[in-house]
Formats: C-alpha cells, sequence, structure tokens
C-alpha cells in the first residue's frame, strides 16, 4: 500500500506575447486582420476616454454612481474580438469595453447610469446577457446558456466576465463544476483587476493563481498578462476554439489592474498606495499596443492623435443624444412594466392608485 | 379515468410536457437514474435520454442558476429541489435573476423555468425536511408561487407552470405524495394559475386554505355540519403569488366570518397577506375580526413533537366556533 503522487492532467501556463516595453514574442504573435486591430485599438481608446468622461460626468451629477474600467480594456476587448454576433457575452458590471464592441451606443451606457431602465434593453440582434450586480452570480447562466447552446446543436459559445473576488463566491465554484461535468461550450474570464474594493487579491485566496483553480473542476485554465491584448486575444481565441469544437470549458484569468476606483462611491487611498497605482500605470494596457501597431506600420503619432480628435467628437455627439433622450423619458408609470408577461389584478389596482395620487398632487402643485 | 396518488400525476405531467414540447428539460439531484427521491421523475430517463433529464452535481443555487441561463436560452427548464428546506441557496438565484431578467432587459429576455420542491410537514422527516417557507417566495415581484393539495390539481397546475412564460416556484405537499389518490385524466388538463377555487359551498363563515392544510380544513368543515349543523365555505388558494382575491373577498362579504389555516408560522405569513386585503377590500362585511390557525412562530420541532405545531382538525374546528360564538 504505497504512498504514491497522483499525476494531474495539465500545468498552469502564464502567457505574455507583448510586454509593458512593446517588447513582442514573435513566435507567439497571434494573428488578427489589420482592420480588426485597428478597430481595436479605436475602441481601446475610445472606452478610455468614455471612461474619463463618465466620471467628470458623475463628479458634475449629470450621472449616478459607476463602475470605471480604465486599466482593463485589453482584457476586455483581447477576450470578445474573435466572437461571433450570435455568441453570448453574460458580463458583470465593469466589461464597457467589450460591451461597447459588442455594439452597445455610448449614449445608451449615459441613460442607463442616470438611472433610467429603458437603456437596460438588449437589442433584439443582439445574444448579451445585461450587467449582473450580485458578484458572481450569473457565471452559473453562461452555464445554462452553454448547455443549451449544445442541446440545441448549435456551435456558439458563452463567455462569462467576473473579478477574481468573484472566484471566492459559491457560484463561481458551482458554474466551473457544472460546465466540467457537462462539457459545455463556455469560457470564464476573469478579470484579476488585483482589488475587490479594498480587498487584495492575496486576500481572496491562498492559491498561487486563480487560474489554476480550473484543475479542480477538469476544464483547461491558463493565467495571461491581461495588459496585454495580444496575449488576452491568444487564450480566448483558444478558448473559444475548444469550446466550439466540443471539448469543454476554459477558465482565463487576466492579470490586470483597475486603475481607477471601484466605483464612484469609492476611495481607494483609503487602502492602496499611490505608488502601487503609478507602477501598473507604466503597464497600461494602450501604448503598448499602440507601440505595437506602430512598430507594424499601422499607425503614427499623427494617426494617434487624429484618432483622439475623432473620439472626443464621438463621445461629446453621444452626450448630446443621451441629453436629448433623456428629456423624453422618465414617465414613472414605466416601473409598473415588466414585472410579469401579463400584469396580475392587484399590481393594476396599484398602478391605478398611483396614477390618482400623481394626478392629485400634480394638481395640487399647480394650485399652489 | 385512472385513479393516480400525486407522484403519479406529477410523473403525467412531466411525461406529457416533455412529449409535447422538446424545449422541457428536467433537471436537479437524483432526477435521472434514481427517478427523484420521491419518484416523481420515475422512468422519464428512459423515456428521454439523459440529454432531457439530467442528474447534476448536488449544488442548488448551482441548478437554478445553470436553469436560469437555460430558460434564457429558450429552453423550459424544470428543476427538482430534493426538499424546500434546501431551497435557499436558490433565494439568490430566484430573487436577483429569474425573477427579475424580464425587468431588468425590459421585456427582451423571460425566465419560463419551474422549480419543484416538496415542502411541510407530516413525514417524520428529520430537521429541515418539514417546513413550510413559502411566505419568501411569495414576496418576490415577477415569481409566481403555487401550491397543488391534490392528484389532479397537482397535474393540471403544474402543466400551467411549465407552460407559463414567467418562473415558477412549484411546491409539492409532500404530506400527500401518496396519501389518497384521485382521477385524473389521461387526456391534457391544464389549470390556469392565479386563480383560487372553492372547495366546498357554505355559507356560515369562509375557510382558507391551501396545499397540505386542504385535508385537515375539508375534514374541519365536515365535521362543523355534521356535529354542529354549520355550513363552512372552504377556498383553494392553489397560486399564493400573484394573489387574485376575487374569491377571497366574495366569500368573506357573503360569510362575515372568515379563518386562515396555513401551516407556515403565523407572523408575515400567507395568512397576514390574505387579512390585509379582507381588511381592506371585506372590511364592512366583517362580523368578527379574522382568525389565524398557523403553525406558531418557532422552528418546526421534530416530528415527535410536530402534530401539536400542525394546525389540525380540532384547531381549525375550534377556531371556527369561535367565530360563530363571538
Amino acid at each position: 500500500m504505497p504512498k504514491t503522487p497522483i499525476e494531474l492532467p495539465d500545468a498552469i501556463e502564464f502567457l505574455s506575447i507583448l510586454d509593458e516595453h512593446g517588447e513582442l514574442d514573435r513566435s507567439l504573435e497571434p494573428s488578427i486582420a489589420e482592420e480588426s486591430l485597428l478597430r481595436l485599438h479605436h475602441t481601446m481608446l475610445l472606452a478610455r476616454r468614455f471612461d474619463e468622461r463618465l466620471l467628470s460626468l458623475q463628479r458634475q451629477g449629470r450621472i449616478g454612481t459607476f463602475p470605471p474600467i480604465a486599466g482593463q480594456e485589453a482584457a476586455h476587448l483581447g477576450a470578445v474580438a474573435m466572437l461571433r454576433p450570435s455568441d453570448w457575452v453574460v458580463p458583470a458590471f465593469r466589461e464597457m469595453a467589450a460591451d461597447i464592441w459588442r455594439g452597445r451606443p455610448l449614449e445608451s451606457i449615459i441613460v442607463y447610469n442616470n438611472g433610467f431602465n429603458e437603456a437596460g434593453r438588449i437589442p433584439d440582434d443582439r445574444n448579451d446577457m445585461p450587467i449582473s450586480i450580485p458578484v458572481g452570480s450569473q457565471i452559473l447562466h453562461a452555464v445554462g446558456i452553454a448547455w443549451a447552446i449544445r442541446y440545441r446543436g448549435q456551435d456558439d459559445v458563452a463567455m462569462t466576465f467576473f473579478g477574481d473576488g468573484a472566484t471566492s463566491q459559491g457560484d463561481f465554484h458551482e458554474a466551473l463544476n457544472f460546465a466540467g461535468v457537462f462539457q459545455v461550450p463556455a469560457v470564464f474570464v476573469c478579470q484579476n483587476n488585483q482589488w475587490a474594493i479594498s480587498i487584495p487579491r492575496a486576500k481572496q485566496t491562498r492559491s498561487q493563481t486563480l487560474a489554476q483553480k480550473a484543475l479542480a473542476y477538469g476544464i483547461a485554465g491558463i493565467q495571461v498578462d491581461g495588459n496585454d491584448l495580444l496575449a488576452v486575444y491568444a487564450a480566448a481565441d483558444e478558448a473559444v476554439k475548444r469550446a466550439r469544437s466540443g471539448a469543454g470549458a476554459t477558465l482565463i484569468e487576466c492579470v490586470t489592474y483597475r486603475m481607477a476606483v471601484h466605483t464612484t462611491a469609492d476611495d481607494p487611498k483609503r487602502y492602496r498606495t499611490d505608488t502601487e497605482v503609478e507602477e501598473w500605470r507604466r503597464k497600461d494596457p494602450i501604448p503598448r499596443f499602440q507601440a505595437y501597431l506602430t512598430d507594424k506600420g499601422l499607425l503614427t503619432a499623427d494617426a494617434i492623435a487624429a484618432e483622439e480628435s475623432a473620439v472626443q467628437a464621438e463621445i461629446q455627439a453621444a452626450v448630446d443624444r443621451a441629453e436629448e433622450e433623456m428629456k423624453r423619458l422618465g414617465d414613472p408609470l414605466l416601473m409598473f412594466e415588466h414585472a410579469y408577461a401579463e400584469m396580475p389584478e392587484y399590481l393594476k389596482e396599484q398602478k391605478e392608485e398611483f396614477i390618482r395620487l400623481l394626478a392629485e398632487t400634480t394638481e395640487e402643485q399647480q394650485n399652489a | 379515468m385512472p385513479k393516480m396518488t400525486m407522484v403519479q400525476a406529477l410523473n403525467l405531467a412531466l411525461r406529457q410536457e416533455m412529449e409535447r414540447d422538446d424545449s422541457v428539460v428536467v433537471l436537479g439531484e437524483d432526477v435521472g437514474v434514481d427517478g427523484g427521491v420521491f419518484r416523481v421523475s420515475d422512468g422519464l430517463i428512459q423515456q428521454f435520454g439523459e440529454t432531457r433529464v439530467v442528474d447534476t452535481p448536488l449544488a442548488e443555487s448551482g441548478i437554478v442558476g445553470m436553469s436560469v441561463g437555460m430558460a434564457v436560452y429558450g429552453l423550459k427548464p424544470v428543476c427538482e429541489i430534493q426538499f424546500s428546506g434546501f431551497s435557499y441557496y436558490t433565494l439568490h438565484q430566484i430573487e436577483n435573476h429569474a425573477a427579475r431578467l424580464r425587468w431588468r432587459s425590459q421585456g427582451r429576455y423571460t425566465v419560463p423555468l419551474v422549480m419543484r420542491a416538496p415542502y411541510g410537514g407530516g413525514v417524520r422527516a428529520l430537521e429541515h425536511h418539514s417546513e413550510s417557507r413559502e411566505t419568501f417566495w411569495s414576496h418576490i415581484p415577477g415569481l409566481k408561487m403555487v401550491i397543488p393539495s391534490g392528484p389532479r390539481n397537482a397535474r393540471a397546475l403544474l402543466v400551467s407552470a411549465i407552460r407559463d412564460p414567467d418562473p415558477v416556484v412549484f411546491y409539492e405537499p409532500k404530506a400527500l405524495y401518496r396519501a389518497f389518490r384521485e382521477e385524473v385524466p389521461d387526456e391534457e388538463e391544464a389549470m390556469p394559475l392565479s386563480r383560487s377555487v372553492i372547495a366546498r359551498e357554505g355559507r356560515d363563515l369562509t375557510l382558507i386554505a391551501y396545499g397540505a392544510m386542504m385535508r385537515p380544513t375539508l375534514e374541519a368543515a365536515e365535521e362543523l355540519r355534521k356535529k354542529h349543523g354549520v355550513e363552512a365555505e372552504v377556498i383553494d388558494l392553489l397560486t399564493l403569488s400573484p394573489m387574485d382575491d376575487t374569491l377571497l373577498v366574495a366569500s368573506a362579504r357573503k360569510t362575515g366570518r372568515v379563518a386562515v389555516v396555513h401551516e407556515a408560522p403565523r407572523s408575515f405569513g400567507p395568512g397576514a397577506e390574505i387579512v390585509a386585503r379582507l381588511v381592506e377590500k371585506a372590511f364592512y362585511h366583517l362580523e368578527v375580526p379574522v382568525a389565524r390557525v398557523t403553525g406558531y412562530d418557532v422552528v418546526i420541532p421534530l416530528f415527535s413533537r410536530e402534530t401539536h405545531y400542525l394546525p389540525g382538525v380540532p384547531r381549525i374546528v375550534h377556531a371556527a366556533r369561535q367565530l360563530l360564538a363571538a
């Protein structure tokens, strides 16, 4: 009765293709069409500048609380860039760059963050889920969607996003376990941005990596430099192909950094140092991707400057459209809609009660 | 018409809905090879295979969270939680997602899942196997909460729950699983959700109950007639939420004397909502305050004392006579 080591199926690898100094490992460089590379650059820049604009709108009281994405653009876009429109994205709440890539108009994001449910509607031609705020709970939905995709004999995939904090939730583990047991076409993209509000990654788990948790569930796992768009793309492309071919799910840990606040209600100075933020700023995903595109002859300093102005104009137009649109929204009766397919009798009564109250208070105000 | 137990009637509903619609999928712990610990899904895996009758890992939140995704995609998952005492892991998925994805997506996505779970006392079980926590689910906007009381309505309501475009929590009174048989038609039969029924007509007082409490309530009504010459009207709620109070209000206006019977604890129980509705809509017709014959506000005791906790015929008769004496 010997004591023998058990051989586990996989080892966990770390993937980096374009490092923070712009050094490229040509042997690993993914093949991405030039047009797509430029569109990725445009969306990265757009998402970053829009994020900055949202922060300033929030500080002026022109939108409500929102979770900035700065620093995570590559980890969003590298993951979704190869998806088809018919694939499903199941987001958490900090994946704005992916949302924009998938077709969300900027004004819809502004309107939503001003508290209008109307902007939560997903257009009929997109197969994506709305944001999910309870941490980690949406990961299971991706497993169910992926299960249904396979049940219907389709070769689409379900890609879900969540943060490092979510890996402490039971739903994360149940989702990976179910995905392993049912071999579903799901891709789990962990945005390890180092901080779950004030709790650092090291206090979430004693595991050396988050990616290694895949091993326990019998699915593939990889850790990538999340600020390296090429590495995220390469890992996601492999995961998506694995899922489409019926070979099961993958956990991708994108090592990235939340450069800004958790949400606009948060003050990171209470729990992390400026030095740390500065160190990560040097690993910013955008300049290194620009250096890569410049080396490839696809960008010049002038082109970047032109792109910056184009992006700002696009954002300003969206802000204007949103403010125009919001003048037409706000009918309070909307809160009674979309509870059930058919409104129950007592809810109709409550709605009528509200309409009468509204009419009376309006009349009182007019008389006063 | 064949006579069936509730277990057989529920099995018939699942089988016929699966035959009718290939988007209906059954999943849960032990639902496949084992046919469910109460045998509600017995034989389904043989007929439909393991792609449609899915034995899942042991994780309730996982089962319901996965069902949310399946339903959003367009399937109709019917998931079984083995005992309602273990369903609270799923409260998070039901409250935060199943019941509000229609709202969150402004009508784009719906979650037509059914979560079945046996509830209630009366089977000499261990702790966590006897609770009645229907209030938890009844308080959630966007969700439906259904509790049948016999084989025939269990079958017809489960059919409607599966076809319903919104999520439904379907509590099965396990004390009635094999307690009696009823004629259940082979041909399709559905009953509308959110409709109560008059189980027995009467003019002197109204007894409102549902689920496993329907049997002692009907027995109490019979005793009231035989021994005391009192004609009690008995209403079977069937759907707790969204609650249709039409019959309750009409009956209360007719008799002026009402008792609500449930095995769930009294405070904030379904009886509280019923009393509130009657106060709002039948106050001037009530001759006496509405009585609540319910479980006490304690954890349901282990089974040696369970009969003292559960409302039985004597307690219901006693409450009815007090209503009439006042």
